[in-house]
């Protein structure tokens, strides 16, 4: 029950808004010594872990390819793209990155896309532009809005098509923990059980993002 | 064969580029914290399987501590004026769109052809191993044709990365995190405190416990697989495959999209949540969590309805 206490610290820091990397580390420790584990084992058992999960980490090499093509003016373009465009709203614009995006990742091209690749340098900027197309400017607010549903946009179709493809590693996690218990199950029951949500999630996302689009049509600077 | 080494070797030397440059802004007042920083990435990713586990310890710690302390800061400006920006984008845009779309084109490309041909990369990695060949190739098109000042890239790419700040190795920390309180057992502990939460003989209120059990669980720990088995051995086999006869492959299938929705509401999926918005520069860390909620909650309940009525 004591190393629940690492839960705790996480919930208060995050919401006393307490720098995360400190928030994590003092988590690890209060957890580990409630576990009985001595300091250094702790720091140890940390430091493998970081040091084999680096690949999460190395998505950053494209920045310098982002940083080079939007001194050239990448989102720029984006934007004239879209503005020239007949019929591509907001809406339609991100249903279709949200189509786009759950099928890939359903045959299991899931790093194909995703933020620094695509949504700063493309979705956003282009999802900006359908917003203010024939319209006045968006206000700062709006804005912000907007570019939050590009990236929510990108998690969705993630998510929720990834799961199609059987050799993703959700799926041989279900297999393994299942077998475990004595069930032999194929991958592709799996992915089959995954489609009614897939169908959900893009209904109620792509309902979203309509109303998403009805509501930027209106400039109104509240407070 | 290339492996996953070749990538974090590109890695270690990006991020040490970038803290020589950042070492050289003097516009920026936490140049050496941020040299600090982004270096002592650079040794994880060029020498961490040399330091072993206690060293990559001590690293982790001074990062934290660098962190931490508010060592790390951007430098203002530094930006392309808009006007230059529009003037470029009119003569060169299309080949600016090319270039950008080389590098999922290669990921694509090269997730394939690693498959097809085996002995060339890692077929496990082949992935990630493309998308940095994308980046290399796509690197050198544009510098070919652009032809800018040599540092440009990293200089830009620098003031991105700066912009990102302590938040690009969140999703890593959170990650390590995971792998403590795996050790520590805190998983058991949490799926025992719902399992006896459930109202007894009611199939509809297991579903529910189930599948806001791998919602909650996901949430705490910031990713819907740590959640999966101990929600699986609290509720999932006992109750819904044992007692009332579920089908094992749809209790599985939709209970992980349940947690799918848990990751969408929570700020310990970092890189799903908080990551983008310190990208697109948002001003509310949380404004993406908030685009989310809308789209997690409905599509929550309709999962445990899905487990209710496919599994049995």
């Amino acid at each position: 029950m004591l190393v629940l206490i690492g839960i705790l610290i996480i919930l208060a820091g995050f919401l006393l808004r307490f720098n995360p990397l400190l928030v994590i580390m003092a988590s690890a420790l209060a957890t580990g010594l409630a576990a009985g584990l001595d300091i250094t084992a702790i720091i140890a058992a940390f430091g493998k872990a970081f040091n084999d999960t680096r690949y999460v980490s190395i998505v950053w090499i494209v920045l310098p390819v982002i940083g080079l093509l939007e001194a050239y003016g990448l989102q720029q373009h984006a934007r004239t793209l879209i503005t020239r465009m007949k019929g591509a709203t907001l809406g339609r614009l991100l249903t279709s990155y949200l189509l786009l995006r759950q099928g890939m990742s359903a045959v299991g091209l899931t790093s194909v896309a995703g933020h620094p690749q695509t949504v700063r340098p493309l979705v956003a900027p282009m999802a900006e532009a359908a917003a203010e197309a024939g319209n006045d400017a968006l206000t700062d607010g709006q804005r912000e809005e907007v570019k939050a549903f590009a990236a929510a946009t990108d998690n969705i179709g993630l998510f929720f098509g990834e799961d199609i493809f059987l050799a993703i590693g959700s799926i041989l996690l279900m297999k393994g923990v299942l077998e475990g218990y004595g069930y032999q199950i194929e991958p592709l029951h799996f992915s089959l059980w995954a489609i009614p949500t897939a169908i959900a999630a893009f209904l109620i996302h792509g309902f979203r993002l309509r109303r998403l689009e009805r509501r930027m049509q209106k400039r109104e600077s509240d407070a | 064969m290339i492996t996953l080494g070749f990538v974090y070797v590109l890695a270690g030397i990006g991020f040490a580029l970038f803290a020589l440059l950042g070492l050289q802004d003097r516009s920026n007042s936490k140049r050496f914290g941020n040299a600090a920083f982004w270096g002592l990435l650079a040794v994880s990713m060029l020498a961490g399987d040399r330091l072993g586990d206690f060293g990559n310890g001590l690293l982790v710690l001074a990062l934290v501590a660098i962190a931490g302390t508010g060592q790390i800061g951007r430098a203002p400006g530094g930006d392309v004026p808009a006007g230059v920006q529009t003037e470029r984008a009119a003569r060169h845009g299309p080949f600016l769109l090319l270039v950008a779309l080389i590098i999922p084109a290669v990921a694509l490309a090269g997730t394939f052809l690693f498959k097809w041909i085996p002995g060339l990369a890692d077929p496990k990695q082949a992935t990630l191993i493309s998308l940095a060949i994308g980046v290399l190739i796509a690197l050198a098109v544009g510098m070919a044709r652009l032809k800018p000042p040599p540092l440009l890239p990293l200089q830009q790419g620098r003031r991105l990365l700066d912009a990102v700040g302590w938040a690009a190795i969140l999703p890593q920390m959170l990650a390590s995190l995971g792998a403590v309180f795996a050790l520590a057992g805190v998983g058991e502990v949490v799926g025992q405190l719902i399992g006896t939460a459930i109202p007894e003989g009611s199939l509809f209120g297991a579903t529910l416990a189930f599948g806001l059990g791998m919602a909650l669980f996901t949430m705490v720990m910031g990713n819907a697989f740590a959640a999966f088995p101990v929600m699986l051995a609290a509720v999932g086999m006992p109750l819904l495959i044992k007692q009332y006869d579920g089908d094992p492959a749809v209790v599985a299938a939709i209970g992980m999209l349940a947690g799918f929705c848990g990751t969408l509401m929570t700020p310990m999926a970092a890189n799903f949540n908080l990551v983008p918005a310190a990208l697109l520069e948002l001003k509310n860390p949380y404004g993406v969590i908030k685009a989310q909620v809308g789209t997690a909650l409905p599509l929550l309940a309709v999962n445990i309805f899905f487990i209710y009525l496919f599994a049995f």
